[in-house]
């Protein structure tokens, strides 16, 4: 039994579904035999739906209450779709958790700047949750969040909370009537967060693109490339280095990422279909 | 007995074929199918190639008759030993739907004893390749592992090389140097067919018990090392390693990727028929009740789009960027990832290719355009 584990899920039992958009959605997973389950900000899991797939989908609770598991889900494919219809009392399948992490004790002492594009803010969540919880331990701490349209943002109940203990600011690419805040790309964000540049760190998560304008601008303010840190995607079939899916360069996505130093990744941001 | 290098009479691989059975290995060796040299189970010298020499070039093979009666004239063809250690397809789990839960049927693999018989240089590399892989990374593949675990490997040196191949260059051939349990040396000439056999393990010496033998001579040694020796020098297809990953990862954007990808089909032959090539996809089912569920997993392509495919459409779209993210991984990345390359020169990429694009003569056109 032991031999197929690290490819072999765990049932997971649906305890709630929330909407948090037209196609977002969290749900709070149970484990129904596993008593424990540790994970580092940034990880992911490998959530499988019955006879239909696997999904690799970050982690987007407090990892320091790891249990019940949180996991928010863009519907976009034949699985996510199929997810979306789960309700309470339905069991899932799960497995992991995967990857390297974000570096929230390495940034304890400094700043840090939280950049997020889209579901980006998802993985940074936890992130969030450590810093709220550690206040003291960070300097100033900058959360700049972009989505598409003020109706795509996630998360809205927690505004206020992390308006209160962190500079969050928002930006929409498209707005409606009714929004009254920033338009246009998160990297217009940047001016408005305050930081030493020579004691911060970045945390970037969002499209390759968007990454990459990001930490280019975080250059301009002074840091360097080892100081951000950027999660990657690619395919992923196994999350344990077999596949082959997610390799990129001298890595795995899966095993060695997906958070990398922007040192790390410099190189593939800048080109095309790598 | 405590000698190392021993001559057998090349009939007497019959009864290391028996010996093997006897032990409870399943025998798997070089035999003919559909005109080409593949790896099956066969458990008589009978039905190896005997007298059959192979040829390759860029897209091309043919199978021809040998003026001798020599057992292992032939080289490598598009099998590998990698379909034993590394199956095509192989189911992970089984899941059952019950009533508010699913039970999770891990797959109990019970695989047969193997023993690969006729394992050439280049191929011991490309196992060693596939065991840092599967075995020496964060993760162990079981369904890896428990094939790997009992395989008896007779290795062979090769007494003829292909203009496909070039294991000298990738430092893997054609003399066998570790990794097998056996080695021969393939000797035939006017007076005798005999093979020189070196003992590179206790289980290797087990399984010659009861087989007719004397100890192998100076000269006899000297007869098996000028064939490898002769063999060698025959190989004239180079590719030049030197710097190569920096070559790789500096020449993205080499425009030398556009002239191969008009050739290239995209067929995913070349990964195919590659003994190291490992990646792999999975597939989903049900059964027509929607009670039982499976996981399959099979051998997959970078070559393919499907492959790259993430929300919103493939990473890797062109051609171009297919060809480049193989050779990339292949001769570049792999150090990077596994301290080795991922290629053993064994050619298989050029004979099988239906465009016969060649591998070394890329490696060659990137340094010619570098920068």
């Amino acid at each position: 039994m032991q031999l197929l584990d690290p490819m072999l899920p765990d049932q997971f039992l649906v305890k709630r579904k929330v909407n948090e958009n037209k196609d977002t959605f969290t749900l709070t997973l149970e484990p129904l035999e596993k008593k424990s389950f540790l994970y580092q900000p940034g990880q992911f899991n490998m959530l499988y739906m019955f006879g239909l797939g696997e999904v690799a989908i970050s982690i987007s609770g407090n990892s320091e209450k790891p249990l019940p598991l949180i996991h928010t889900i863009r519907a976009v494919g034949t699985t996510t779709k199929a997810m979306q219809k789960l309700k309470k009392g339905d069991v899932i399948g799960l497995r992991g958790p995967f990857g390297s992490s974000w570096p929230i004790i390495q940034a304890k002492g400094k700043d840090v700047i939280i950049v997020v594009g889209g579901i980006g803010l998802a993985p940074l969540r936890p992130v969030i949750y450590y810093i709220l919880a550690h206040r003291q331990d960070y300097g100033r701490v900058s959360l700049l969040y972009g989505a598409r349209t003020p109706e795509d943002q996630i998360y809205l109940n927690e505004f206020a909370g992390w308006q209160e203990k962190l500079d969050f600011f928002t930006i929409v690419d498209r707005a409606s009537k009714k929004w009254n805040g920033d338009v246009g790309v998160v990297t217009r964000l940047i001016p408005k967060a305050k930081f030493n540049p020579s004691n911060t760190l970045a945390m970037i998560c969002g499209p390759e693109v968007m990454m990459r304008f990001v930490s280019l601008a975080l250059q301009d303010k002074g840091l360097i490339p080892e100081q951000i840190f950027v999660s990657m995607e690619r395919n992923m079939k196994c999350a344990i280095g077999f596949c082959g899916h997610c390799q990129l360069g001298g890595t795995f996505i899966c095993k060695d990422g997906p958070v990398f130093t922007y040192k790390e990744m410099k190189r593939y941001l800048e080109l095309r279909e790598v | 007995m405590e000698n190392n290098s021993l001559i057998i009479l090349a009939e007497s691989l019959q009864l290391i074929f028996d010996n093997l059975n006897s032990f409870g290995y399943q025998t798997i060796a070089p035999t003919i199918s559909e005109n080409t040299i593949v790896y099956d189970q066969i458990t008589k010298i009978s039905d190896l190639p005997i007298g059959y020499i192979d040829e390759q070039t860029g897209g091309h093979y043919r199978l021809k008759k040998h003026s001798k009666p020599t057992f292992f004239s032939y080289t490598v063809g598009a099998n590998s030993w990698k379909k034993y250690l590394h199956p095509p397809k192989v189911r992970l789990w089984q899941i059952k739907r019950k009533a508010k839960a699913m039970e999770f049927v891990s797959e109990e693999t019970q695989p047969p004893k193997l023993a690969f018989i006729g394992v050439r240089g280049c191929e011991l590399a490309a196992i060693s390749i596939q065991d840092r892989v599967f075995l020496k990374d964060k993760f162990v593949d079981p369904i890896y592992s428990t094939r790997r675990k009992d395989i008896f490997i007779v290795a062979i040196n090769c007494a003829r090389a292909v203009k496909t191949c070039f294991c000298t260059s990738m430092q893997t051939g054609p003399k066998v140097e570790e990794g097998f349990d056996l080695s021969l040396t393939e000797i035939l000439d006017d007076k005798k067919h005999i093979f020189l056999v070196k003992v590179a393990t206790e289980k290797g010496r087990e399984i010659l018990k009861n087989i007719p033998y004397k100890v192998a001579t100076k000269e006899d040694e000297n007869i098996a090392e000028n064939i490898i020796k002769t063999t060698a020098q025959s190989i004239e297809k180079k590719l030049d390693t030197e710097n190569i990953k920096e070559l790789l990862y500096q020449n993205y954007e080499n425009p030398s990727w556009d002239e191969v990808a008009n050739r290239c089909l995209s067929c995913a032959n070349c990964t195919m028929v590659c003994p190291t090539c490992f990646c792999t996809t999975v597939q989903d089912t049900t059964d027509l009740t929607g009670e039982i569920a499976e996981r399959w997993r099979s051998w997959d392509s970078c070559f393919t789009s499907d492959f790259s495919y993430i929300h919103g459409g493939s990473v890797r779209v062109s051609t171009k960027s297919r060809y480049r993210q193989w050779l990339v991984h292949k001769l570049g990345a792999w150090l990077d990832q596994f301290g080795t390359s991922g290629c053993v020169g064994c050619g298989r990429c050029i004979t099988w290719c239906p465009v016969g694009i060649d591998i070394t003569e890329q490696v060659k056109t990137l340094r010619e355009n570098n920068g």
